[in-house]
């Protein structure tokens, strides 16, 4: 089983000796080669993604007002995209990092299914009307709150508890969460046909629900948690140790969890309240992104999971948009094709 | 020194652990016995400051472990625990390097990398120094751990059954790069051993805990004794004298 991971750093021994001995966030030289490599062949496949969503199959012939009216348009939902590929990836692995798992993902602490819930009441409560009208700025800033607040209550709740336990409160996250899930479908099976029809294109995250006037408070809230999550990357390193070994290098490792879990919900509540529930996304870019960088270094894997997010999405947009001409639901091209690549990388590799 | 004072850590009404009151003197290797649940291990992550206790106080060459920021009782103490499983997959020089963190913080200089590689050097891990954790055996990888903590430079150096899953050969090098860092680098190492040969050859004092309190403490030709030893571990103990002076018990 260790046959294959065994060839690789036998090479490098020797040259290692032979320079100055260095210790870096790449295991060898080709190691970073390949992670530049990657990171470029990313950046290439994003631009070239981004270009094609705005330019491929534009009626308007290039140049013309028309053609740029278009692209304007589409440009938007391209920037959304971008957007919400950076909330996913930083926010699945940083949230993986804190608690020790690269299984969970951090939508499982309730976070859709709260959104699921939100829309759902609406239109219970206030029909077609209530749903329809629950849309602008007001509507997005209480959808986050809300998100938002359940997430800090119970991070607060469960980690500054005498019987703080990380374990303890994913579980109760998970349990929020499926109770939640419960009462929405409860709530969906008495709505009139129509009522669903509207709301279930509201289920499934698509970039289309995203409407500029959530920018201002989006955009802000992205660029906060991500910076911390940023400038925290060093002390996410360490954590990644585990929780006894980060103290021991004297990182304050409650408060940092608070800190983070607090940036990851912002992100997460921001995405998703922006287009919707993305389950499957950051957990499939974040596991592809550990096997691309090939680094412990979240500051090397912060960017390439946001580019993987970005030309996952934008591919399964692409796709979606002009080979199948079914927008909307880019998340069962998400979860066919990305499940697969996932299946494919893990069973190749042998290992998370 | 390492000073405990009245130190007390309730598990449940029954299960606690002290009051304990104990002075480790500086330098040297102090060795931590005891039967299974005396609370070696409990002791030595609330000197670590991993678990906190609910009375007494700690203090750590002056420091107060409960009130010192964490950042800077990481220049004075480290702690290796038993078990270390690691998410991502480090190679023993980036494993090591982590020791730098409390000085660095995560921004290596050409100082620290001076010192990561005599760390690795001291512990026989310069040809293993490129290969991931994953790829070690069991005693490989426990050396690199202990490179971790002795890099991070700490006077005291606090570790958790090292010894544990190592075999014959292993756990005596082990003893002896632990002595030889003693001695080399001025280190005070406290470690739990489970072998009480072990600590007789290797350490300067023996702190033998039962039942939550401190049983004995002394060198170990205090400790090493019939009547001591055979109360301590409810078994029936003989100890001999050794072949390079230091006593042997005898318990089968």
């Amino acid at each position: 089983m260790h046959t294959a991971t065994l060839s690789t750093p036998t090479t490098t021994g020797a040259d290692a000796r032979g320079g100055e001995r260095r210790s870096g966030s790449f295991a060898t030289a080709a190691a970073r080669r390949r992670y530049w490599v990657w990171v470029s062949c990313l950046i290439a496949g994003s631009l070239l993604l981004g270009f094609g969503l705005i330019a491929w199959a534009n009626p308007m012939p290039l140049g013309t007002r028309g053609f740029w009216i278009i692209a304007q348009h589409r440009s938007l939902a391209v920037f959304v995209m971008a957007l919400v590929a950076l909330c996913q990836a930083m926010a699945t692995v940083a949230f993986q990092t804190v608690t020790n798992n690269r299984i969970l993902t951090p939508s499982i602490m309730g976070f859709e299914s709260l959104y699921r819930a939100i829309q759902t009441t609406s239109v219970y409560l206030f029909g077609l009307a209530g749903l329809v009208s629950f849309t602008g700025l007001t509507a997005f800033v209480f959808q986050v709150g809300v998100m938002m607040g359940l997430a800090c209550a119970l991070y607060g709740w469960l980690l500054s508890g005498r019987y703080a336990n990380l374990q303890v409160m994913l579980l109760i996250g998970v349990v929020i969460g499926g109770g939640l899930g419960s009462v929405s479908s409860f709530m969906q099976r008495l709505l009139t046909p129509s009522e669903f029809d509207v709301l279930s294109a509201r289920m499934f995250g698509s970039v289309s629900n995203a409407n500029p006037v959530y920018f201002p408070v989006a955009i802000p809230l992205i660029v906060i948690a991500g910076g911390v999550l940023w400038f925290t990357s060093r002390s996410l390193n360490t954590l990644s140790l585990g929780r006894e070994a980060a103290i021991n290098l004297g990182v304050p490792h409650r408060r940092m969890t608070i800190i983070v879990l607090i940036a990851t919900s912002a992100l997460i509540a921001t995405s998703t309240a922006l287009v919707g529930p993305l389950t499957f996304l950051g957990f499939l870019v974040a596991t592809l992104a550990y096997q691309v960088a090939d680094t412990y270094d979240h500051r090397y894997l912060f960017p390439v999971a946001a580019l993987i997010g970005f030309v996952v999405l934008s591919a399964a947009y692409f796709v979606m948009n002009f080979i199948f001409y079914g927008s909307g639901v880019v998340s069962i091209i998400i979860e066919l094709v990305g499940g697969t690549v996932f299946l494919i990388v893990i069973m190749k590799k042998g290992r998370l | 020194m390492i000073q405990l004072s009245k130190v007390l850590k309730r598990y449940s009404s029954e299960v606690s652990i002290g009051p304990v009151d104990l002075e480790i003197p500086s330098g040297g290797i102090t060795a931590l016995v005891g039967p299974n649940g005396a609370g070696k291990s409990t002791m030595l992550t609330m000197i670590g400051r991993l678990l906190g206790m609910d009375e007494g106080s700690i203090t750590i060459a002056g420091y107060d472990v409960a009130s010192t920021k964490s950042r800077d009782l990481a220049t004075i103490v480290s702690i290796l625990r038993q078990e270390n499983h690691f998410i991502t997959r480090l190679t023993v020089r980036q494993l090591v390097g982590f020791g730098r963190f409390p000085y660095s913080q995560g921004r290596l200089n050409r100082d620290d990398e001076a010192i990561i590689s005599r760390y690795i050097d001291f512990l026989d891990l310069r040809e293993l120094e490129t290969r991931y954790l994953d790829e070690l055996s069991g005693g490989q990888r426990q050396r690199a751990y202990v490179a971790m903590v002795l890099c991070q430079e700490t006077d005291y150096v606090l570790l958790d059954e090292p010894l544990n899953n190592l075999d014959i050969a292993h756990s005596v090098t082990m003893m002896r790069h632990l002595r030889a860092a003693a001695a080399e680098f001025d280190r005070t190492i406290i470690v739990v051993l489970h072998d009480i040969n072990f600590a007789a050859a290797y350490a300067d004092y023996i702190c033998a805990m039962k039942d939550g309190a401190i049983a004995e403490f002394g060198p170990p030709s205090a400790i090493m004794r019939d009547g001591v030893l055979s109360t301590l571990f409810n078994t029936d103990i003989t100890v001999i004298p050794g072949p390079n002076g230091r006593p042997v018990a005898i318990y089968f």
